[in-house]
């Protein structure tokens, strides 16, 4: 072999490039990735005796108690739809993308002693919960279409409409905006833990902003003023498309499509830059 | 031959302390300086490494300024003190951290062993572990499958490996953790003292792996121990650490006698004034000496011969039924044999002095060859008066115990008088 002077296969020195994703290395740790996939789907339930029947339990319970408290006593209406299943919608989709962050959102201070002890790219961390979250996603969308069957066996009108073609998009931009976010998140809570403290409640006051809840139009009515802060949230659009495709029920334009796709891209795009500066040197401040 | 790993003036700082809001306000300056486009101010401050020191500036320098390069299918052993900078060398080799200035280049992936079974999950089954730890660790699907076999007969687990890892005992999950370990196939190999677990058995296969590696199959490997024997057996260059510098690269014997000599002039010169130390403070043994049949002072000794370790001590209360115990500890801290005049005479009573002297006489020196220290101990009747480690650092360099000019070969135990009788 003859190895010219700077030949080298790579360095470690402490500047970094602004954008330094090496892909090539991605791929050739993507065993890694499918395992730690298989390792978080198969140990979340062990030693239960219910098992992956929690994943539809929380759904459930969740969405009952919305239908009684916003429907039942303070009367939100859902138009056609029967309440429960407008709510049951909502959540599922808001499930995945809060199933996104959180469970990205502590990558580092989480798996320090393992960052700690051997070198692999970081972000197969993160990205495997987002990939293994869609397993549970999965499991919570056949409850809901087992839901969905029983109202329309009831005599509802309901159906979905052609813009369900549009659900890997919905899919992808959750697991986009969930693991952008969880990756900021992550990245800033390695050094100074305030933030921690700040995300536990946050993201249960979230749902409230997102239209979760609640149809987006009922904000427009009742709360003019304030209606551009639920609109203007990437979330809500979301969750609200979501909505609209699967139950006909709701509001969509296509500009706010566009303006969601291009926020969870730049939040994505976001996170990962900021996740690559900081799993440097991480280790040093956890 | 060309260099596969090439390390340049890499240095690496810490700050010492807790995080909190001062760290938060050198952020701050740091984050302006850098926005500006000026140099961290931060990087001309620090503290050179020194363990024992007094902490006087918010930075230390872990590391400064370290060079070298390493050829394929050598073996390197780094040797040095507790936080001299071995293991952050190893982090930054290893690409967990960034070094803080310089620059490390290489030719080969490198795989790290800081730990052995990192990232184990406790729920999954040896078999389905052995694939996790091994994708963590660099390896893919079908390298793995390819050694299963292999890697499970090495690790002795058989029977326990479709059982959780849980279920398993500590000895056990090392030896899966090394077992998927040694079989990785990277360039470089970095290496940190996992060899001093696992029982006697498993100790020996995974040197005799190691010596394979390196020597059979070309491997470059990096390899960090406290064990001198080990480095020794294994490595063919060396290069000790000091206080975070480079003391010394170059050839193994040479390196371990630097090390070693640093480490015995310092601690001997400082017993009166070392820290390091239980018992109640009154009582302090001040200096230890060991002096041969000439009156000479020595440092190798010959096995066989007479020795007086002479001990000094002050003392500031009367004490009773008071035992002084060497304990003699060999490198792999295994006490071969000790000496209390407890036993030996009987317990004395001392009176308060400001300096006075122990004498402990060895007549026939039973250690063989290797590198030994004392563990220095005094008993009164209130418990633990002082108690210290590594006190005097010797070695056993031969020498004709039985009188009849063989030695024995044997490094194991002590030796002993003994006769045969043959009808």
């Amino acid at each position: 072999m003859n190895h010219t002077e700077d030949n080298w296969l790579y360095e470690i020195s402490p500047k970094r490039k602004l954008i330094d994703l090496n892909f090539k290395e991605i791929w050739r740790y993507r065993d890694l990735l499918v395992l730690f996939v298989k390792r978080d789907i198969t140990t979340v339930y062990k030693q239960t005796i219910l098992g992956p029947l929690w994943f539809f339990i929380q759904p459930l319970f969740t969405s009952v108690i919305y239908t009684l408290v916003f429907n039942n006593i303070a009367n939100i209406p859902t138009g056609e739809v029967p309440s429960f299943l407008f709510n049951l919608t909502g959540i599922t989709a808001w499930n995945y993308f809060n199933e996104c962050f959180s469970s990205t959102s502590n990558t580092f201070n989480q798996n320090a002693a393992l960052f700690g002890k051997v070198y692999f790219p970081r972000v197969i961390m993160p990205m495997s919960k987002v990939i293994a979250g869609l397993v549970k996603f999965g499991i919570q969308l056949l409850i809901l279409i087992i839901f969905y069957a029983y109202f329309l066996w009831q005599g509802f009108s309901i159906s979905p409409n052609t813009n369900i073609l549009l659900f890997p998009v919905y899919v992808l931009l959750m697991a986009l905006m969930g693991l952008g976010f969880g990756m900021i998140i992550s990245a800033m809570t390695t050094k100074y833990r305030d933030l921690t403290v700040l995300i536990g409640f946050a993201t249960s006051l979230l749902v409230y902003v997102s239209a979760v809840p609640y149809p987006v139009s009922q904000v427009e009515e009742k709360m003019p003023k304030l209606a551009w802060l639920v609109k203007m949230n990437p979330l809500t659009q979301i969750i609200e498309g979501f909505r609209y495709m699967i139950l006909d029920e709701g509001v969509y334009t296509s500009l706010g499509l566009l303006y969601t796709i291009a926020v969870s891209i730049f939040i994505f795009i976001l996170g990962l830059l900021i996740f690559n500066k900081t799993e440097k040197n991480f280790i040093d401040t956890v | 031959m060309s260099v596969i790993l090439k390390a340049e003036n890499i240095s690496k700082q810490y700050r010492l302390g807790t995080v909190g809001t001062g760290t938060l306000s050198h952020d701050l300056n740091r984050w302006w300086h850098q926005i500006r486009g000026k140099e961290d101010p931060y990087l001309k401050v620090g503290a050179v490494n020194d363990r024992s020191a007094k902490a006087s500036e918010d930075y230390v320098w872990a590391l400064r300024d370290i060079n070298f390069e390493v050829k394929p299918g050598e073996v390197l052993g780094i040797i040095g003190k507790n936080g001299a900078g071995k293991s952050t060398l190893l982090k930054l080799l290893s690409r967990i951290t960034a070094p803080t200035t310089g620059s490390i280049k290489t030719r080969g992936r490198i795989a790290s062993l800081l730990e052995v079974g990192t990232g184990f999950h406790p729920e999954l089954t040896g078999r389905e572990n052995i694939f996790l730890n091994g994708a963590i660790l660099g390896m893919t699907k079908t390298e793995i499958r390819s050694k299963i076999d292999e890697i499970i007969a090495f690790s002795g687990c058989e029977m326990y490996i479709d059982t959780p890892v849980k279920r398993y005992s500590s000895g056990m999950r090392v030896r899966l953790g090394f077992a998927v370990a040694a079989h990785l196939e990277p360039e470089i190999l970095v290496v940190d003292e996992v060899l001093a677990v696992g029982d006697a058995e498993f100790q020996k296969k995974a040197i005799g792996k190691m010596q394979d590696l390196s020597t059979g199959e070309g491997r470059t490997v990096l390899f960090v121990s406290h064990n001198m024997g080990s480095i020794k057996q294994l490595c063919t260059k060396s290069l000790v650490l000091e206080n975070g510098f480079a003391n010394f690269i170059g050839d193994v014997n040479e390196g371990i006698n630097i090390y070693l000599g640093k480490k015995n002039k310092k601690k001997e010169k400082k017993l009166a004034d070392r820290n390091d130390r239980k018992g109640k403070k009154s009582f302090k043994f001040t200096q230890i000496s060991c002096v041969d049949n000439k009156k000479q002072l020595v440092k190798s000794l010959l096995s066989g011969e007479q020795y007086v370790f002479n001990i000094n001590y002050q003392n500031k209360t009367k004490l009773y039924a008071v035992a002084i115990r060497l304990l003699f500890v060999d490198n792999k801290g295994v006490v071969r044999f000790l000496c209390n005049n407890k036993f030996s005479s009987s317990e004395v009573t001392f009176d308060r002095k400001e300096s006075g002297v122990i004498k402990c006489v060895i007549p026939k020196f039973p250690l063989p060859n290797g590198n030994y220290s004392i563990h220095l101990t005094c008993f009164s009747s209130e418990g633990i008066e002082d108690d210290i480690e590594n006190v005097f650092n010797f070695e056993v360099i031969g020498g004709d115990f039985f009188n009849t000019g063989k030695e024995q070969v044997s490094k194991d135990g002590v030796l002993v008088n003994n006769d045969f009788l043959f009808d």
